[in-house]
């Protein structure tokens, strides 16, 4: 019988101990929809990850890694466009366009890439099929997982964290009204900028993301860098409708003159004190 | 007897009881259990239930100052508590920044259950490691026009200070109010 759970119950960081101290072999797939990533191990070492049900191909991957630029991917799909992973991976190393080392690495990358993301989903359906190995026709690789846990580990922490900071990506941002800040001085990386491109309080955090394409965990963590900053403030979105509050709680209804005199008088006994 | 109430809010060791109990005429009447968890273990006894306070303003009008359940798990006190405020203090160790964003939560949570007027207290002031006010503002991320006030819970006059300025800034809120209601007649 397939291990099978949700994410919200039992952490991705305990499947892949679990997988790790039994050294499992077979294919863990979590659906967060509309994504699923599966992960495929072998003897409790990843081998294999793609991202919905056929993952990227290593022509993309390998474009992903810039190992290929775009006219050599071109290149390749029109020469070798029906070609498996195995068979592309062979011709070029044997056409020294690469070497095994480069295929290699960008595959592994890929493939640890996919599984940090997982790090980042806090709940999703999952279940693990004992025996069920990648296909034969991709190429796998031997990680141990350990050091991919402690680092799964961080990135759980950063993301409470960042939840606990920005709840809601429904809020929008604002720069602040600080004096003596110029945009221009700054040190920001392409995707930074392209999310300061964005900031107006039209938008939503999550529109934001979508537009940069980014996750939500990406999203999260530039803007928690520029609150950080105090660049930014978070603010509630132009034109959204205010939420209707819940039945608000409110002083004692007495008339303004009285209330003032009220206030007055304990004004006036607390210097007294 | 009219009655009316402030409550003083904040995360764990704070320092709200202390500051309740340098102006109140009551001793401070609270529940204590000795500390259960090794986490919480800086003092002595804590707050489960809450701290109540007195001050008799004249023969017709008692203010009475309520202190939440610093630990998280007595929040659902908070609410509670909260009704019928006239506004609230938010206290905050200074010695202790990784209590600040706990500070900044619990401020959210009260602004978000009544819209009444607030102070924030930068509390231990007299400690060696306290954190200077205007820094705190920034971690805090304080918008100007929050008053956050240095604060001694054991010294009698910043804690009049404290209360003083909360009082202030519920009269600005009556007199805004006013003006607004006034501006809205000539409108009309």
């Amino acid at each position: 019988m397939a291990l099978k759970g949700n994410l919200r119950d039992f952490s991705i960081t305990q499947l892949l101990n679990l997988v790790s101290v039994a050294r499992k072999t077979g294919t863990l797939t979590v659906d967060r929809s509309p994504e699923q990533i599966s992960v495929s191990f072998r003897d409790g070492k990843l081998s294999y990850a793609r991202d919905g049900a056929d993952g990227i191909g290593l022509t993309m991957v390998l474009y992903r890694a810039r190992k290929l630029n775009a006219a050599q991917v071109r290149a390749i799909n029109e020469r070798a466009g029906e070609m498996s992973d195995k068979e592309l991976g062979l011709l070029l190393i044997n056409s020294n366009y690469l070497s095994q080392q480069e295929i290699l690495s960008s595959l592994q990358a890929h493939y640890i890439e996919l599984l940090n993301r997982l790090f980042t989903w806090g709940e999703g359906p999952f279940h693990f099929e004992n025996d069920v190995l990648p296909p034969i026709d991709k190429i796998a690789v031997r990680i141990s997982l350990e050091n991919l846990i402690i680092e799964g580990t961080r990135k759980v922490r950063e993301r409470d964290l960042l939840l606990d900071e920005i709840p809601s990506l429904e809020m929008a941002l604002k720069f602040s009204e600080r004096p003596g800040i110029n945009l221009r001085n700054l040190n920001l990386s392409v995707d930074e900028w392209k999310v300061i491109s964005f900031i107006n309080p039209k938008n939503t955090i999550h529109q934001i993301g979508r537009a940069t394409n980014k996750t939500d965990f990406e999203i999260r963590r530039i803007v928690y860098s520029f609150l950080q900053a105090g660049l930014v403030e978070l603010v509630r979105p132009e034109g959204a409708p205010i939420p209707p509050l819940p039945p608000r709680i409110t002083a004692p209804t007495v008339n303004k003159t009285e209330q003032k005199s009220l206030v007055f008088r304990i004004i006036s006994r607390i210097r007294s004190l | 007897m009219q009655t009316v109430k402030m409550v003083v809010t904040g995360p764990f060791n704070a320092g709200k009881t202390e500051f309740i109990r340098s102006v109140s005429e009551i001793d401070i009447v609270s529940t204590e259990r000795k500390i259960s968890s090794d986490a919480e273990r800086v003092k002595e006894q804590t707050t489960v239930a809450m701290d109540f306070g007195r001050i008799s303003i004249d023969e017709n009008l008692v203010l009475y100052l309520f202190g939440t359940p610093g630990q998280r798990r007595f929040d659902f006190m908070w609410e509670i508590l909260s009704e019928g405020m006239l506004g609230f203090i938010v206290m905050v160790d200074s010695s202790r920044p990784e209590t600040f964003r706990e500070a900044r939560n619990i401020l959210e949570t009260f602004r978000a259950y009544a819209p009444t007027p607030y102070v924030v207290a930068a509390n231990k002031q007299d400690h060696e490691d306290a954190w200077e006010v205007d820094d705190m503002r920034i971690a805090l991320r304080l918008s100007p026009s929050v008053k956050l006030l240095p604060c001694v819970a054991k010294d009698k006059e910043t804690v009049k200070t404290v209360l003083l300025e909360l009082l202030y800034s519920i009269l600005e809120e009556m007199e805004n109010s006013e003006v607004g209601s006034t501006l809205d007649k000539h409108a009309d």
